[in-house]
């Protein structure tokens, strides 16, 4: 790699995989983090570029494991390169994007062409494999291929994996290779028609209700095969990873089954801890996505849940869709809005501004904890050694938030207009700038 | 990755939320009625007082008053009453009205709503009528068009000229309001009326355009029916809106019954045992005679009698249901005239 010194000085470092939160200099070299020392220590000689990071945060990169990147098929959407742009903007270097792409990502050829250098990635993709064959739930793909291919995990994610028996299949084949299973948590056989959350929102606009329970029901379900497995064999350790979790009962259902010690790990999505079914106002469709925006009870569990841990990382499900699947009406228009800009900003606000979680938490649940729970090793700390992944950001500026200068390709998102705290400053994948404000 | 254009700045002001601005503000073209609660009193008592000018007024008065205007409807549910009274109330006024439904047309072609209001708005629509089976049509209609739209019911969520219609019945039954007066409607003018809205809550756009409407009026809304078809937070819709499950005991409050039809075609897999169903909730003369025989029965139409009510109740002395239908071309001529007089043109 010939990319050229870096020395960050003046900054705080903050990383919860080595526990510092202390003014240091950072040095990337090679593409790796080369030193990490006292404020001055580090010979400003050493580096061509230096980056004056005073009343900045220098923090490994962010991780989001849960993003739709749309190629191949669906490039009037997204881009890999436009999706990975918005996530070095947003401080991300590093994404999983999920399977649902068009043709489905089922087979290791796409695998193989998403990771291809002329998809112009600016940040570290990881491509999150089918777990069934079109993502039809009805036969498993080709696990150990697709790992072979880059695939860092099995998911239908758009769908859940509905039957018992294949949902079973896929973990005990995962567990295999070390894989996780990543569900989308949804009863389909009691969301029919549904657009928003079920309860007094929904009854008033006239619109079916998805239930809380067909979230949980499948967590649930999901939990039971686990144990099922580890007790049928004792050398089984199967991990699921709850997708955008969004319900207070279905979180309670995943801090059970952390607490009896099962490889359980849950993610939430800013949206969910930030709006109400509320948002939706008279049927604004960029607050449509699935699951849906949740009841008051639920998002303030969805906050709590990440105070106390339960929840081991913030992911976007950056969904970006094109402002004619949104100009309809409202119960066909398209699910998910983009998420990688206002991720960092939204997450200071509601959990360090408003609950008071402490910074370098915040900055755990964006990098080490989403690289831990999907197992991306050697990613989401800022350690001499490892890849230079970085983000600068200036914690106490507020900035606004417009699509209308998002990198993204697609415009869906309730937030524009809103003021966030915590601007990304640089982003920096692999020792190269891929991002600077 | 330097040198991105920058778009143009998005006009809302900085830090305020998209999503929740949008709640309770009526930002929509003038003129438009697309829910209930975009009504202010005065205006419920200017649209009652013009439909009583223009049903008095003399039809070739009435026919000068909007010559030459163009409406269209637009109707992708069918319907007999709304569609019928609509149109009748605007010939009556002069409007040059033009239907399109989604049977003869290039929705079938799968023309997009906004395209076909585009579309409607280019031939000289200057206001647009729709009936539609999303809830939220006709926001996203009024958006595309800039146009005025009225509501003729969209989905499960609401149908305001409905509920209009209704009140006006309502009022001229219990000879509550000089309904003449402009400014004549307040809060207390239905004091002391209970309206006991009866079946298919849960999938109903006139129980819910009628329970936001009356109780601002001081009525006392009580929505009766079994929980698949009445959930609980149903009541969450407003004040003034009860639950009673016991269709007698919430007939013996009841100055108005409003009947509901059954809708097979919302029901989407639910299981409703009819027989069951028939037997608590259908309104008889028996159950009228001993629990509310001095009340008036609505029903929005069109009815399944012998379900949910009927015949004798339906032909019956305490029967409105033909009045109903009266007064709905009434307000609709004024509200045909609200859009286009303050709406539409320019």
């Amino acid at each position: 790699m010939s990319v050229k010194a870096i020395l960050i000085r003046g900054g705080r470092v903050v990383d919860s995989s080595t526990g510092v939160n202390a003014e240091r200099d950072v040095l990337l070299k090679d593409g790796l983090v080369a030193a990490i020392e006292e404020p001055g220590r580090i010979p400003r000689g050493q580096a061509a570029t230096v980056i004056d990071a005073s009343e900045l945060i220098v923090a490994p990169g962010f991780v989001d494991i849960h993003v739709h990147l749309r190629e191949p098929g669906q490039g009037y959407k997204e881009t890999i390169a436009t999706g990975t742009a918005a996530a070095a903007a947003g401080g991300f270097t590093s994404v999983c994007c999920m399977p649902n792409t068009t043709p489905v990502n089922g087979e290791p050829e796409i695998t193989r062409w998403m990771l291809e250098p002329a998809r112009r990635a600016v940040v570290n993709v990881f491509p999150v494999a089918a777990a069934t064959v079109g993502s039809l739930g009805e036969e498993l793909t080709e696990y150990d291929k697709m790992q072979v291919a880059g695939a860092v995990g099995v998911s239908d994610d758009g769908k859940p994996i509905l039957e018992d028996e294949i949902m079973r299949r896929a973990l005990v084949a995962a567990t295999r290779l070390g894989l996780p299973v990543i569900q989308h948590a949804e009863d389909t056989r009691l969301t029919g028609g549904c657009s928003v959350n079920a309860g007094p929102v929904a009854f008033r606009l006239g619109l079916r209700g998805y239930l809380v329970e067909a979230e949980a029901a499948i967590v649930e379900r999901d939990l039971r095969l686990v144990r099922e497995i580890m007790a049928a064999d004792k050398g089984m350790r199967p991990h699921l990873h709850v997708a955008h979790l969004s319900t207070a009962r279905a979180l309670e259902a995943v801090k059970q089954a952390k607490s009896e010690g099962l490889w359980v790990t849950c993610e939430v999505a800013p949206h969910h801890f930030t709006l109400t079914d509320e948002a939706v106002g008279d049927y604004d469709t960029h607050a449509k996505m699935y699951p849906p925006l949740r009841s008051e009870e639920d998002r303030n569990a969805m906050i709590q849940g990440l105070l106390d841990g339960t929840i081991d990382a913030i992911a976007t499900d950056h969904a970006p869709h094109a402002a004619h699947e949104n100009e309809v009406e409202f119960e066909r228009a398209a699910n998910g809005i983009t998420g990688l800009e206002t991720s960092l900003g939204l997450s200071l606000k509601l959990l360090h501004g408003k609950h008071g979680m402490k910074l370098e938490r915040v900055v755990h649940l964006l990098s080490t904890g989403p690289a831990r729970a999907i197992g991306l090793k050697g990613l989401g700390g800022l350690v001499v050694g490892a890849a230079a992944d970085v983000v600068l950001f200036d914690a106490g500026r507020e900035w606004t938030f417009r699509t209308a200068e998002s990198w993204s390709k697609s415009r869906n998102s309730p937030f524009d207009g809103w003021d966030l705290p915590g601007r990304v400053e640089v982003t920096i994948r692999g020792g190269a700038m891929v991002y600077r404000r | 990755m330097a040198g991105k254009k920058r778009a143009t700045r998005s006009a809302r002001p900085a830090g305020v939320p998209a999503a929740s601005s949008a709640v309770a503000i009526n930002d929509y073209p003038a003129g438009s009625l697309l829910s209930v609660n975009h009504l202010t009193l005065d205006d419920v008592s200017s649209i009652l007082a013009a439909a009583t000018e223009l049903e008095a007024a003399r039809p070739r008065e009435r026919a000068k008053l909007l010559d030459g205007r163009k409406a269209a409807l637009l109707f992708y549910e069918s319907s007999t009453r709304t569609r019928t009274s609509f149109e009748l109330a605007a010939k009556s006024l002069g409007v040059v009205t033009t239907l399109v439904s989604d049977k003869s047309s290039s929705i079938e072609k799968g023309e997009s709503l906004k395209d076909t209001g585009i579309t409607l708005r280019a031939l000289g629509a200057e206001c647009i009528i729709l009936r539609h089976l999303s809830s939220g049509a006709p926001y996203l209609l009024a958006r595309a068009t800039g146009l005025p739209v009225l509501n003729a019911g969209d989905g499960m969520h609401e149908h305001p000229s409905q509920a209009l219609l209704d009140l006006r019945t309502i009022l001229a039954r219990l000879r509550l309001a000089p309904a003449a007066r402009r400014g004549a409607i307040s809060r207390t003018t239905l004091r002391g009326v209970t309206v006991v809205i009866t079946g298919d809550i849960l999938h109903s756009r006139v129980a819910r355009s009628n329970s936001l409407l009356l109780p601002r009026l001081g009525a006392r809304v009580v929505f009766c029916g079994p929980p698949e078809l009445l959930p609980e937070h149903a009541v969450t819709i407003g004040r003034g809106v009860s639950i009673e499950r016991d269709f007698d005991k919430a007939l013996a409050k009841a100055d108005v019954v409003m009947m509901l039809r059954i809708q097979k075609e919302r029901l989407a897999g639910l299981q409703l045992d009819l027989a069951e169903y028939t037997d608590r909730y259908q309104l008889h003369n028996e159950r009228l005679a001993l629990y509310a025989p001095k009340a008036c029965v609505l029903h929005p139409g069109p009815i399944n009698r012998g379900l949910e009510i009927t015949s004798e109740v339906a032909d019956g002395p305490q029967s409105m249901i033909a009045e109903q239908v009266r007064h709905g071309v009434a307000i609709r001529m004024s509200l045909l005239v609200r859009a286009l007089q303050t709406g539409g043109r320019g």
